[in-house]
C-alpha cells in the first residue's frame, strides 16, 4: 500500500549504518558465512560499510566499530551476533565510547537465533540475512535515547533463613545495610541446624551454625522476623516494596525471653504432639520452642492443639507462668511492608517424599527411615539424644542406606541431587562410629567431586563399609531363609558382580534427595523470576550470572537454585549478597530507555490505554484541554501494551516504535 | 489573476459527496465567485472530450468521489489526474474504498451474480448478466468493464491531498478550498482534517469512566441509547477513538456511534486491525471462554471494523484468499 | 512483494515471530545455547510483552509475504508486566476470528505459551508450526496496488485507449 517509509531518517542526519557480522570463532563461522552476509549487508538501504570479524565483542572488534564511526561517520550500528540478552550492552557502550549515542545501536541474533539451532548451511546464510536486513531496516529509525537514573533504596530483603538466607545477611548487615531476613519457620537455621555433622569434616553442624544464628539475632543491622512470609512484591530493581505476613505466634516476640516456662507449666503434662523439627519422631507440647538454639528464642502456641484455641477455654497455666506477660492468646495475623533495594531469595529445597517409591516400603516398615530421620536419631540433641536406635528400642546390627532415592530416576527426578552420596557417606560412619553396625551403601555410582570428598569415600572403605552398586529393586520384610527372618531385606542386583542379592538388615534409611517446595511456582511468580520444570529457580545465565535472575535486582542463593551443599550454598550466598551490594551500594539504577508516552497533541482522551497499564501509570490529565491521557514515565515498565491498544497511535514507545517494528517486519521478510 | 481552475467528478459514488458540495448552502456562491468551475458532470452537461480538449494541467484543482470499480472510471480517474494540477480524493470512498471497497470481501463474479440473479428485489427471467460488449443488430453495445476490486483514487494514480468523511463534513471542504485558495496547502499527501481522534471534541467525552472496560458489545438497536453518555462506555462500537475528528461529532450529537467514515489518524496503517486492537483491549476479561463470549457478541467484524477502509488496508490483501475461493464465502 | 519461489513442490514458508523478551525469547535463546536443530523457517521480531503486538503488526506480516505468523508469550499468570499477555490473547483472538472468516486457515497463526526455561517447546512448535504451513501452501495475497504500478501500465493502456478513442 502507499504511505510505506521511505529511506530511514530521523533526528534531521541521513542514516549512515554500519554492519558488523561477528563468526564467534567458530559458534556462527562454522555455520554461516558471515563473509557473504557482510557483502549482502552492502547492498542493504543507507549501510555504508559492513565487515565481518572474528570476535566482535573482544577489543579489536569493538575498537573496528569505533574507528568506523569516527572514519565513516556512522550513525547506526548493527552488530549480528549473539543475543541481545548477551552482549547488547557490551556494544551499546563501544557505540558511546565512540560518542555515538548508544540507542543507535542495533542487535541481530545470528548465533542462538542462527547457527546453533539451524541444519544446513545455506538456511542459515538466508536465515542471518533476513535477520541483518531486519536489523538494518530497524535501526534506521532509532533515536537517541538517556537512560533514566533512579535511586537506590539502601535496605535489603532476604528471604529464607536457612544457611545461604543466614550467610548472605550477615555478608550485607556486615557491610552496613540493613536486612530484613524473612523466614516461613519459627526459626532460622533450616536443614541445617537439623544435621548432626557436616561431610567431610565431620564438624558439628550446630556448632558452626548456631553462632551464626545468633549473630543475625543480634546484629543491629539485621531485622529478623520468623515465622512470617511474603505475600506480595511490587517495584522494580533498587525500589522494591515486599508485603510479609507475620504469623501470630500467640506469643509476643519482644518479651519472651526463652525461659520455657511456660512449656514447663502447660496443661499438657505430657508432650504428645509430633515434633517436626525431629522429623516427627519425637514430642512436644502445643506450646514450645522448636529446638534449644531456636533463633529467635522465643516460644509459640499451635492453635491447632492448644486447647485455648480447640476448646475455647483452658487454665492457661502458660500465661500465668510467663512472668513477662509474652502470652497473647489474641495476636492476629499482620502484614507488613518494607521498601528494599535488592531481594535475595534463599528459599532452599523440601527432601523428597520417599513414599512416593512404595517399593521401598517406607512407612510401611516402621525400621525404614529417611535420610533426614536418621539425622535426628544421630543427633546429640534429638529425639533419643543422639543414641541410633530403631523405634522398638533396640540398636541396630546391620544397616543399609539406599542412595539416590527421588534421584536419578526418570519416574521421580531425573537429576542427581548432588548432596546424597556424600551425606550418605557421613551417615554411614555415623552409624558405624556409634553402633559398630555392618553398614551397607546401594549406589548407583558414587559421586564425590569437591575437596576432600573422594578423600572421605577412601577413608569410608577403610573402615570396612560394605559398597554394592546397584539400584535397590525393592525392600520387604518376606523371608527367603532363616538369616532373614525378622530383618528388612533389601533386592538388588549387584552390578558389579553381575548376580541379585539379598541383603538382610535391621535398618533401612533412604537416602532421599531434593525437590524444589511445593510453592516454588507461585514463589517465582510472586518475584516475577522463572523456574526450570522442576521448580528450581532459573538463574540469568548458567555461567556468567549465576545468582542473578531474570528480574533485576532478585537474586539466587542456595538450594532454591539447585540442589547444592553447604560449602556451595555458602558460596553463592556470598555471591548473592556481593551482586545486592553491588547494586545498593551503586546508589543508582539506570533503566532501560523504553518507556512509552502519549503525545498530547494527538491524544484524543478516548481512555481505552488507561485500563492497560498494570501499573497505573495512566492517568486523565484533566488540566488539559479535551482531558488527555497522560504517562507517568517513572512508573511506565516499558511493555508497550498501551501502544497497541491505542486506536489513534498517539501513544509510542521507545525503542519499539510503530515504525521500528514495521520496518523490522519488511526487513526479516526482504530477503527470502 | 485569473480564477483558479476547479473541476468536480464522481465515480462509484452514492452521490452523498455531491450532496456535501451542495451542503455549501449560501458559501457555495463564494466558491463560484472565487473559481471557475470547469467540470462537474453532477450538476452541469459535460461529457468526456470535453476534458480531453483540456491541455494537461490546465484545471488547478479537481476533486474527485467515489472509489474506483470501472474501467471507465479507472479511465477518468488517469484522465482528470493529466489534466489538473492538484488532484484531492473527495470523500470516503476515493479516500480509502468507501462503502463499494466491501465489495472487495467477494469476488466480482459473485457480486454480479448476487446483484442480477439472486437479490431477491430482482426480477431478472431472462438471467441478464451486463457484459462488455453484447452484438445487437444495431451493432455492438459496450459497456465499461466491471473490474475485480474497487479501488482507492491513490491506488491508481497519484493523489495529492484527501478531504476524508462520508460524506466529507461541510466544514473540511469549505477549509480545503480556502487552502487552495490561499494556497496554505500542507505538505503533499496529506489528509486535510485534524490528525486527532473523534473523543476530542466529542459532548459525551466528560461521562466517560476513568477505565473504559467492556462485559458486553450491544448494537445500537438493542438499547435505549443514554443521549447524554459515553457510547462505548454504553457498551456500543463507536469507533470514535480510532476515527480522525473534523465532523464535529456529527453521528454522536445524533445520538449514534462513530462508524469511521473519517478514516484513521495518519499514525495508523490499517484501520480495521487497530480499531480490533482498541476493542479487544478494553474487553474485561481474563478468563478465555468468556473472552469468546464476548467476541460473540461483535457482529460482523468485517463490515464493523473495514466499513469504509478496506481496499487501503492490510486486510485488504488478505481477503483476496477468500476470493479466491480458499475462504467462507457469504461471510 | 509476492512470497518467493513457491513452487508446489519446492514451498518453503515464511513465518514471522514476535516474541516476548522475558519468556518467549528468552527460551528462544535457550533453543540455541542447548543446541536444538529446528526449522530455519522462522524469524523471530522481539518485543518486550505480547501485550505490544498490535494487530496492524501480524497483518503487516502477511501483508509483507509472510505465510504464517507465530506468537509467543509468558504463561497466563507468569506475563512480567502482570496481564500483558492476556491483553495479547484478547486481540489475538478477535483478529483470529476475523482472519478465520477471511479464510485463513487456523495454523497459519498460532499463540503460544514458552516460558523461558522451555526452550524444547520453542523446537517443537516451530516445528509443527513450519509442517503445518508447509502443507498449506503460500498465503495467496493480492498485488499491492500502488499508483506507480499502474501508471506504468497506463501508459501502455492510454495507448490503446486513446487509439480506439480515435477509432470511435
Amino acid at each position: 500500500m502507499s504511505g510505506q517509509n521511505g529511506n530511514g531518517k530521523t533526528n534531521g542526519s541521513a542514516p549512515r549504518v554500519g554492519v558488523y557480522v561477528c563468526h564467534c570463532g567458530i559458534n556462527i563461522a562454522g555455520k554461516v558465512d558471515c563473509e557473504s552476509v557482510a557483502e549482502f549487508a552492502r547492498n542493504l538501504p543507507d549501510v555504508v560499510v559492513a565487515r565481518d570479524y572474528k570476535f566482535m565483542c573482544s577489543d579489536p572488534g569493538q575498537e573496528l566499530i569505533q574507528d568506523d564511526i569516527r572514519e565513516h561517520k556512522l550513525n547506526r550500528v548493527v552488530v549480528a551476533s549473539c543475543s541481545p540478552l548477551m552482549h547488547e550492552n557490551t556494544f551499546r557502550k563501544a557505540c558511546a565510547d565512540a560518542g555515538l549515542n548508544p540507542f543507535y545501536f542495533q542487535m541481530a541474533n545470528i548465533r542462538e537465533h542462527v547457527s546453533w539451532v539451524t541444519k544446513e548451511k545455506d538456511e542459515a546464510d538466508k536465515k542471518a540475512k533476513a535477520l541483518v536486513a531486519a536489523a538494518v531496516h530497524r535501526v534506521r529509525f532509532h533515536s537517541a535515547l538517556e537512560k533514566k537514573r533512579v535511586d537506590v533504596h539502601p535496605d535489603v530483603v532476604v528471604v529464607g533463613g536457612g544457611i545461604s538466607g543466614i550467610h548472605a545477611a550477615l555478608t550485607m548487615a556486615n557491610a552496613g545495610k540493613h536486612v530484613y531476613l524473612i523466614e516461613r519457620e519459627p526459626t532460622i537455621g533450616g536443614h541445617m541446624a537439623k544435621f548432626d555433622k557436616t561431610f567431610p569434616t565431620l564438624d558439628c553442624s550446630a556448632c558452626i551454625l548456631t553462632p551464626k544464628m545468633s549473630d543475625v539475632k543480634n546484629h543491629p543491622n539485621i531485622t529478623l522476623w520468623s515465622y512470617s512470609e511474603v505475600v506480595n512484591v511490587d517495584g522494580f530493581a533498587g525500589n522494591f516494596k515486599v508485603q510479609v505476613k507475620r504469623k501470630p505466634r500467640y506469643v509476643i516476640e519482644e518479651n519472651c525471653i526463652g525461659c520455657l516456662q511456660c512449656v514447663e507449666e502447660c496443661v499438657f503434662k505430657n508432650a504428645r504432639f509430633d515434633d517436626e523439627f525431629n522429623e516427627n519422631l519425637g514430642k512436644r507440647k502445643p506450646i514450645y520452642m522448636p529446638f534449644p538454639q531456636a533463633t529467635p528464642p522465643v516460644v509459640l502456641i499451635d492453635p491447632t492443639q492448644c486447647l485455648r484455641f480447640t476448646k475455647g477455654k483452658c487454665a492457661s497455666k502458660c500465661a500465668e507462668a510467663c512472668e513477662k506477660n509474652a502470652i497473647d492468646f489474641d495476636q492476629k495475623e499482620k502484614i507488613e511492608e518494607v521498601e528494599c533495594g535488592a531481594i535475595i531469595l534463599s528459599t532452599g529445597f523440601k527432601t523428597f517424599d520417599a513414599e512416593r517409591i512404595p517399593q521401598y516400603g517406607y512407612k510401611k516398615y516402621a525400621n525404614v527411615y529417611t535420610s533426614l530421620e536418621l539425622e535426628r536419631l544421630v543427633n546429640a540433641a534429638g529425639p533419643t539424644s543422639g543414641e541410633i536406635k530403631l523405634r522398638n528400642g533396640s540398636t541396630p546390627q546391620s544397616v543399609g542406606i539406599v542412595h539416590c532415592v527421588g534421584s536419578r530416576d526418570q519416574k521421580t527426578n531425573a537429576y542427581c541431587s548432588r548432596v546424597c552420596c556424600m551425606y550418605s557417606l557421613k551417615l554411614a560412619h555415623l552409624v558405624k562410629e556409634r553402633t559398630g553396625a555392618e553398614v551397607y551403601n546401594f549406589y548407583i555410582d558414587m559421586r564425590t567431586p569437591g575437596k576432600g570428598y573422594e578423600e572421605f569415600y577412601d577413608r569410608l572403605l577403610e573402615e570396612g563399609n560394605h559398597f554394592i552398586r546397584g539400584r535397590v529393586a525393592e525392600v520387604t520384610d518376606w523371608a527367603m531363609s532363616p538369616e532373614e527372618q525378622g530383618k528388612l531385606v533389601i533386592r538388588v542386583e549387584d552390578t558389579l558382580i553381575g548376580v541379585p542379592r539379598r541383603i538382610p538388615v535391621d535398618m533401612v534409611v533412604l537416602s532421599v534427595g531434593l525437590e524444589a517446595h511445593d510453592d516454588a511456582d507461585d514463589v517465582r511468580r510472586m518475584f516475577g523470576i522463572s523456574c526450570s520444570k522442576q521448580g528450581w529457580f532459573t538463574e540469568r545465565h548458567p555461567k556468567l550470572a549465576p545468582v542473578s535472575t531474570a528480574t533485576d535486582g532478585v537474586f539466587l542463593a542456595g538450594a532454591c537454585q539447585g540442589p547444592k551443599d553447604i560449602p556451595d550454598c555458602v558460596a553463592q550466598a556470598g555471591a548473592a549478597a556481593a551482586e545486592a551490594l553491588a547494586l545498593v551500594d551503586k546508589g543508582f539504577v539506570e533503566l532501560e530507555p523504553n518507556t512509552a508516552s502519549i503525545n498530547a497533541d494527538l491524544c484524543c482522551g478516548c481512555r481505552t490505554c488507561v485500563s492497560m497499564c498494570p501499573y497505573s501509570a495512566i492517568k486523565v490529565d484533566e488540566t488539559q484541554d479535551g482531558e488527555k491521557s497522560i504517562i507517568n514515565e517513572a512508573l511506565c515498565k516499558g511493555c508497550g501494551t498501551c501502544v497497541a491498544a491505542c486506536p489513534s497511535g498517539a501513544i509510542s514507545q521507545n525503542l519499539f516504535t510503530d515504525e521500528q517494528i514495521f520496518e523490522e517486519i519488511e526487513g526479516v521478510l526482504s530477503y527470502v | 489573476m485569473s480564477k483558479p481552475k476547479v473541476g468536480f467528478n464522481w465515480l462509484a459514488s452514492c452521490g452523498g459527496c455531491e450532496e456535501a458540495v451542495v451542503d455549501l448552502e449560501e458559501a457555495i456562491l463564494d466558491v463560484v465567485e472565487a473559481v471557475d468551475i470547469v467540470f462537474w458532470p453532477c450538476a452541469m452537461d459535460f461529457k468526456k472530450d470535453d476534458v480531453r480538449s483540456m491541455a494537461d494541467g490546465e484545471m488547478d484543482v479537481c476533486f474527485v468521489n467515489g472509489a474506483i470499480r470501472t474501467s471507465e472510471e479507472e479511465e477518468m480517474s488517469r484522465l482528470l489526474r493529466k489534466k489538473t494540477k492538484i488532484l484531492i480524493a473527495f470523500g470516503s470512498c476515493s479516500h480509502m474504498g468507501g462503502i463499494p471497497g466491501l465489495g472487495n470481501f467477494y469476488s466480482s463474479e459473485s457480486i454480479l451474480k448476487s446483484s442480477f440473479l439472486e437479490s431477491p428485489s430482482t426480477v431478472n427471467a431472462e438471467g441478464v448478466i451486463p457484459k462488455t460488449e453484447t452484438k445487437r443488430s444495431e451493432g455492438i453495445l459496450t459497456l465499461p468493464a466491471f473490474q475485480e476490486t474497487a479501488k482507492s483514487l491513490d491506488q491508481v494514480v497519484e493523489v495529492d491531498y484527501y478531504v476524508p468523511g462520508c460524506p466529507p463534513p461541510v466544514k473540511l471542504l469549505k477549509d480545503a478550498v480556502q487552502a487552495v485558495l490561499e494556497n496554505k496547502l500542507p505538505p503533499k499527501g496529506a489528509v486535510l482534517a485534524p490528525d486527532v481522534a473523534q473523543c476530542t471534541d466529542c459532548p459525551r467525552q466528560d461521562t466517560k469512566p476513568e477505565k473504559l472496560e467492556i462485559k458486553e458489545f450491544k448494537r445500537p438497536f438493542e438499547i435505549e441509547i443514554d443521549p447524554k453518555k459515553c457510547l462505548l462506555a454504553q457498551g456500543l462500537m463507536c469507533l470514535g477513538p480510532v476515527t480522525r475528528s473534523g465532523c464535529d461529532s456529527a453521528c454522536m450529537k445524533a445520538n449514534m456511534p462513530c462508524t469511521g467514515c473519517l478514516g484513521p489518524t495518519s499514525r495508523v496503517k490499517d484501520f480495521g486491525a487497530k480499531a480490533m486492537a482498541g476493542f479487544a483491549s478494553i474487553i474485561d476479561s481474563t478468563d478465555e471462554e468468556e473472552i469468546d463470549r464476548l467476541l460473540d457478541s461483535i457482529v460482523d467484524p468485517e463490515g464493523t471494523f473495514y466499513r469504509y477502509s478496506l481496499p487501503k488496508s492490510y486486510m485488504h490483501a488478505i481477503c483476496t484468499t477468500m476470493r479466491n475461493g480458499s475462504g467462507k464465502k457469504g461471510a | 512483494m509476492s512470497n518467493g519461489e513457491k513452487t508446489p513442490t519446492g514451498f518453503e514458508p515464511r513465518i514471522v515471530a514476535f516474541f516476548c523478551n522475558w519468556c518467549t525469547y528468552t527460551a528462544s535463546d535457550l533453543t540455541g545455547i542447548s543446541r536444538l536443530i529446528y526449522a530455519p523457517n522462522v524469524r523471530v521480531i522481539r518485543v518486550m510483552c505480547s501485550g505490544r503486538i498490535d494487530p496492524q503488526f501480524i497483518l503487516a506480516a502477511l501483508r509483507e509475504g509472510a505465510d504464517g505468523v507465530l506468537i509467543g508469550g509468558c504463561h497466563p499468570g507468569d506475563c512480567h508486566y502482570q496481564e500483558g499477555n492476556y491483553k495479547a490473547l484478547r486481540r489475538f483472538k478477535l483478529l483470529k476470528r476475523f482472519l478465520n472468516r477471511m479464510g485463513v486457515e487456523d495454523e497459519r497463526i498460532r499463540l503460544e505459551w514458552i516460558a523461558a526455561s522451555e526452550g524444547d517447546k520453542v523446537q517443537k512448535v516451530v516445528n509443527e508450526m513450519t509442517e503445518q504451513v508447509r502443507k498449506l501452501g503460500p498465503l495467496h495475497l493480492a498485488p499491492i496496488a500502488t499508483p506507480e504500478a499502474f501508471e506504468h501500465e497506463d501508459k501502455q493502456e492510454l495507448v490503446a485507449a486513446g487509439a480506439e478513442g480515435e477509432s470511435s
